[in-house]
């Protein structure tokens, strides 16, 4: 499910009006996610603090937005271009792939609910193709 | 068997008094066939659904939206013992339609995300968790009769 140039398009223009709030976004879709999805704190065990608005999950949310918004950047090749984050998760982190369509939904639900008129259906659809590429991406280096 | 807390109860009951079901099961459903349109499959008697456009005006999948809407009302209303409500739909869906599974949780997905942009910041993690929650025993339950 590759992107084309219209699915492109949508997921930089998406992601210009997220980026002013980027780091709110970040915070709140990885706290959403721990706590929707319970299984995924087990990642996080050496963290003291998972409660929302720790920092913890601030600093950590902000990193992940940081991930995406170079993958928005190297969108063109994003099989090569994540090459780093790829090894970062498939030999220290080592967290189940399935775990990326998890945070993906969490992040959409956030935009969802801050950007409702942006998100429209053919966003949406673009921006799941996008994250699904990024998941791709990201398990490129696993086995 | 599943246990419901006060909040998760009230959260539920609450999410489904406020929304629109027309508006929302449409929503919902039509943006299930956009973002995942293999789904469409379901949908041959439909009519029209060769873009999005086509899509969120066709009136059957209106419709339909409605009738799901209506479906999940029926397990908000009995959340002690969805298993046994929707023990026939399930048979339906496995069956007589003939739906993949799997798919149950696209639409769900989906769902959350129209309720999201309906409900704004009252949408809080919390009120997610507890519609999470809600959809995870319902897919479940529509699963249960599949062999």
């Amino acid at each position: 499910m590759s992107l084309t140039e219209k699915d492109k398009a949508a997921v930089k223009a998406l992601w210009a009006k997220v980026s002013k709030s980027l780091d709110a976004v970040g915070a709140e879709a990885l706290g959403r996610m721990l706590l929707v999805y319970p299984q995924t704190k087990t990642y996080f065990s050496h963290w003291p603090d998972l409660s929302p608005g720790s920092a913890p999950l601030l600093s950590h949310g902000k990193l992940i937005m940081a991930g995406v918004t170079e993958a928005v950047a190297k969108i063109d090749n994003l099989s090569t271009g994540l090459l780093e984050l790829s090894e970062l998760h498939a030999f220290k982190l080592r967290v189940d792939p399935a775990n990326f369509k998890i945070l993906a939904q969490s992040v959409m639900v956030v935009i969802a609910a801050m950007f409702p008129n942006d998100f429209t259906p053919e966003v949406h659809v673009a921006f799941d193709k996008f994250m699904s590429n990024v998941a791709l991406a990201l398990s490129e280096r696993y086995r | 068997m599943v246990v419901w807390t006060d909040f998760e109860r009230a959260t539920i009951q609450d999410i489904f008094s406020k929304i629109d079901y027309g508006v929302v099961g449409q929503a919902a459903i039509s943006r299930c066939l956009i973002v995942y349109p293999w789904t469409q499959r379901y949908f041959g008697s439909f009519g029209n659904l060769y873009n999005a456009a086509a899509i969120t005006s066709n009136p059957k999948v209106a419709a339909h939206g409605k009738v799901v809407m209506e479906g999940l009302e029926k397990a908000v209303k009995n959340l002690e013992n969805i298993k046994a409500t929707f023990a026939e739909l399930s048979t339906l869906h496995s069956e007589k339609l003939q739906v993949d599974p799997d798919n149950f949780k696209l639409l769900g997905d989906c769902l959350t995300i129209v309720v999201a942009a309906q409900l704004g910041k009252n949408f809080t993690p919390e009120v997610h968790a507890a519609f999470q929650k809600f959809l995870a025993v319902v897919v479940s339950s529509l699963r249960r009769q599949y062999y």
